[in-house]
């Protein structure tokens, strides 16, 4: 999947490079002066038509229009379309999350020209193209882009932005950037649940960024160049490597596991559920957040040596699913439908009650459901010789509402036992830029 | 060294033009305030008196007169009192002599310094009215000029650092530790506000400037500022070096003997240094000014952030303070060139003034460099964060400062 040569799949900068995706060939069209980052605003309203051959689809689903090149599969998803990209895309392998505060000085004309900014280098890096005059340049200037993905294909590279409730409003209720009026009522911090242990320089955030990626260096990359060029106008608060999906976001992927060994997602929302998608996934009406959806990051903790000292009965038990296949405990494969009314022969019921499929199952929640796009993580060991390891938990959904419903059904959780959320945010994801434009145009219009 | 007036020079729409009495101009020839009545100075040993105090923006000439008994030197200082515009050297007792150099509108200050060296005499402002002379980038003389204040002001900072050196070490070696702890940050600034250009000269930096760390990692005998600082500061049972060893473990207090050793070794080094930089080849090209700037804030993001370089004496708000107060003169000198390089240019310049100012307002909120900062491991994580944040927010764009004054791809 990763560090395979692939000299056909070549996507960088080079414009006579004519065996990338259509899409990469028409950002380097649009981009045609060369701009350097510091002069990006100009991009705005360049001969930018030719980016909607990526996003044609317009209302088609990402996954829809990927153009997967080459024999190892590396995927190119174009940035520009109704809805961003990574959130019903195939969930890749590797995840760097980040999350920034606005600099103290920053004015509603420095966020705007970030968010230019950040669309021009991040519809570039997922074409597989260098960030601005690209990894080298002008011998006496650092170069515009670091240079750690040169040669590397897009690797199905997503970058998708959110906006945090702090954005619109601080703490202190100050309205930096002339958008309170603009706050969804949704978009609030989450409420405080059962068994919280939030750290605030691991929770929250104005803004953040998701990227996505079947190799951790084409995604560390991403999130290295857009914090660089955020430098004076927007400062990392906290980040997040992920290296394993543990979810399933599309019917073409098997089930990965997470840390505790099980398989993770059977039961998620798939893109190719449209319905589902649009009515679970999308912020419907015609706001500017329309289109767009809600993502909430919890960093669960896991206590990885204790859960591994569990007997297998006992895993199954919290779980509620099988260890090795995922069938649920009432019976059948993994992707039977639970059965929480099946009783054993003593009538206790086949899935306990406080087993986690139970608890966090739809018919649990008033229907409610998220489409689960998390990554296991391992931050190396914590003083006492543990892995700092867990589930960087991300979903998206049409109101926070909804994890808030499954969340606070999770309270009496089996599972609790052996986790901890130690960090938490929520973000408001604008839907898609339009060619030309950048994310989140609509708030600002 | 007034926080006020250095946090004034990067917000200064017009900065002083660079044009140095080394650049034989007719004062007849630009600007109105030639036609203005002749400025004089009257130099002896102690004073150093202009004849006004304002001039019309031009070509101005001043008539030097040194009356004192030995060697002087006349210079116009910008608004920060730090970057030197335009400098006279080697004046002899009984000579006069007409010193020539244009300036823009701005407030400078004049000042003699007596023998060459030591800190400037009779400090005065100046003020220059009028109209701004348009800068061209690519004109020689501008970049001569530039290239040879700087050296100036190199000379100055060198020729300050010497005689505080040596009232630091007379303190040190004679066991007043009082005395030498209070001379300890003010006495570095002159040091840190150069760096790099020290750091040019071998083996020089290692022995003034090496933390303990790093003489033990390369072998060297440990010497210079830091040494001193860890006998003045001395470490109590179970404290611990910045590399998280046993700070008693291979070190025992200076005995006045060994004091005596180490404090005439920083004062021999000190003025190998001085030499080095008056020497008559000494010279610096655009890019070296630039990129001194360039690293000026590079030390500040890589040493002084972290804390570990004033591991004792937790000053480093003083050497961060002196750094950016470096790279800030340094700039200085380069600024007009890079802005003049069209849109782009203007820009650059733009950005690295709003982050200088951002930065200048930050620190100041710690102290300053005649008052004193807040002990470095007394500012919180958060804080040091936000420092953080903003020199990179300031050490980015100044990145492309130099490509930008040399104007070439």
């Amino acid at each position: 999947m990763t560090g395979t040569p692939a000299p056909s799949d070549k996507t960088d900068a080079a414009p006579s490079d004519e065996t990338d995706a259509a899409s990469a060939a028409s950002v380097e069209a649009a981009n045609p002066a060369h701009v350097s980052r510091r002069g990006l605003l100009g991009l705005i309203g360049a001969g930018a038509a030719g980016l909607a051959v990526g996003g044609a689809g317009g209302a088609a689903i990402a996954a829809g229009v990927a153009s997967a090149t080459g024999a190892t599969g590396s995927a190119t998803y174009p940035f520009f379309g109704t809805h961003q990209a990574g959130i019903v895309t195939p969930a890749q392998d590797r995840l760097h999350f980040a999350a920034f505060d606005m600099a103290a000085s920053a004015t509603r004309d420095d966020l705007v020209a970030l968010l230019t900014d950040w669309t021009d280098a991040a519809a570039r890096m997922t074409q597989g193209l260098e960030v601005g005059d690209g990894a080298t340049g002008a011998q006496y200037a650092p170069p515009d882009d670091t240079g750690e993905a040169v040669g590397l294909p897009a690797s199905g590279l997503t970058i998708t932005f959110g906006f945090g409730p702090t954005l619109f409003e601080t703490a202190a209720g100050v309205d930096r950037f002339g958008i309170a009026g603009r706050r969804p009522p949704e978009l609030a911090d989450l409420p405080r649940f059962l068994g919280d242990d939030l750290d605030p320089a691991r929770s929250g955030g104005d803004l953040c960024i998701q990227a996505c990626a079947d190799d951790p260096q084409v995604a560390v990359h991403a999130i290295r160049n857009l914090s660089r060029i955020a430098f004076g106008r927007a400062v990392i608060r906290w980040s997040q490597l992920g290296f394993g999906r543990t979810s399933s976001t599309s019917t073409s992927q098997t089930t990965p596991r997470n840390l505790f060994g099980f398989k993770d997602g059977t039961a998620n929302l798939k893109a190719e559920d449209t319905a589902e998608v649009n009515e679970h996934v999308w912020v419907g009406g015609d706001s500017w957040l329309a289109g767009g959806s809600y993502l909430v990051a919890r960093r669960i903790r896991m206590q990885i040596e204790v859960w591994d000292r569990q007997q297998l009965v006992d895993q199954e038990q919290t779980i509620g699913r099988d260890k090795r296949e995922g069938g649920p405990l009432s019976g059948g494969t993994e992707f039977t439908a639970p059965n929480f009314h099946r009783t054993l022969a003593d009538g206790s019921p086949a899935i306990p009650t406080d087993a986690h499929v139970r608890l966090a199952h739809p018919s649990n929640n008033g229907g409610a459901a998220l489409l689960r796009r998390g990554y296991n993580f391992t931050d190396g060991t914590d003083a006492l010789g543990r892995l700092d390891a867990g589930l960087f938990f991300i979903t998206f959904q049409s109101s926070p509402e909804a994890f808030v419903t499954v969340q606070r059904s999770l309270a009496t959780d089996a599972l609790n036992e052996y986790i901890q959320h130690v960090g938490s945010a929520v973000f408001a994801v604008p839907p898609g830029a339009t060619t030309g434009s950048y994310v989140g145009a609509g708030l600002f219009s | 060294m007034s926080r006020t007036a250095l946090i004034a020079v990067p917000a200064t729409a017009t900065i002083a033009l660079l044009l140095a009495g080394c650049v034989p101009n007719n004062p007849a020839s630009t600007g109105s305030g030639a036609a203005a009545a002749p400025l004089t100075v009257a130099i002896d040993d102690t004073s150093c008196a202009v004849s006004a105090s304002t001039a019309t923006a031009g070509t101005l000439t001043f008539s030097l007169t040194n009356s004192g008994t030995d060697v002087n030197e006349f210079e116009i200082l910008a608004e920060d009192q730090l970057r030197i515009v335009g400098e006279k050297e080697n004046l002899a007792p009984a000579q006069t002599i007409d010193y020539t150099v244009q300036l823009n509108p701005g407030t400078y200050y004049t000042a003699c310094k007596f023998q060459l060296i030591g800190e400037p005499i009779g400090l005065t402002e100046f003020t220059v009215t009028g109209d701004a002379v348009a800068v061209d980038a690519d004109t020689k003389q501008l970049a001569d000029a530039a290239a040879a204040n700087y050296v100036g002001y190199l000379k100055d900072q060198v020729g300050q650092l010497t005689p505080a050196v040596q009232k630091l070490v007379d303190a040190y070696e004679s066991g007043d530790d009082d005395t030498a702890r209070a001379l300890f940050a003010s006495t570095r600034v002159f040091y840190e506000r150069i760096e790099p250009t020290a750091e040019a000269f071998g083996d020089l930096d290692p022995k003034i400037d090496y933390r303990e760390v790093d003489a033990l990692a390369e072998g060297l005998d440990w010497t210079g500022f830091h040494r001193i600082e860890k006998d003045l500061w001395a470490p109590k049972s179970g404290d611990l070096n910045s590399d998280d060893t046993d700070a008693l473990a291979g070190w025992a207090p200076s005995t006045p003997a060994e004091r005596k050793k180490l404090g005439d070794q920083l004062v021999a080094d000190v003025a190998q240094l001085n030499q080095l930089v008056t020497a008559s080849d000494f010279t610096v090209g655009l890019a070296d000014i630039s990129n001194g700037a360039i690293g000026l804030l590079d030390e500040v993001a890589t040493s002084k952030i972290s804390g570990e370089e004033d591991w004792w004496s937790h000053t480093d708000l003083s050497d961060f303070e002196a750094n950016v107060q470096g790279a800030d003169v340094a700039y200085g000198y380069v600024r007009d060139i890079a802005a003049a390089r069209g849109d782009e240019g203007a820009k650059l310049v733009k950005e690295i003034d709003t982050q200088f100012a951002a930065l200048d307002a930050l620190l100041a909120t710690y102290g300053s460099i005649d008052a004193g900062f807040t002990p470095y491991d007394e500012v919180t994580e958060a804080q040091r964060k936000q420092l953080s944040d903003q020199v990179n927010a300031l050490a980015e764009p100044l990145s492309n400062l130099t490509q930008a004054v040399l104007g070439k791809a």
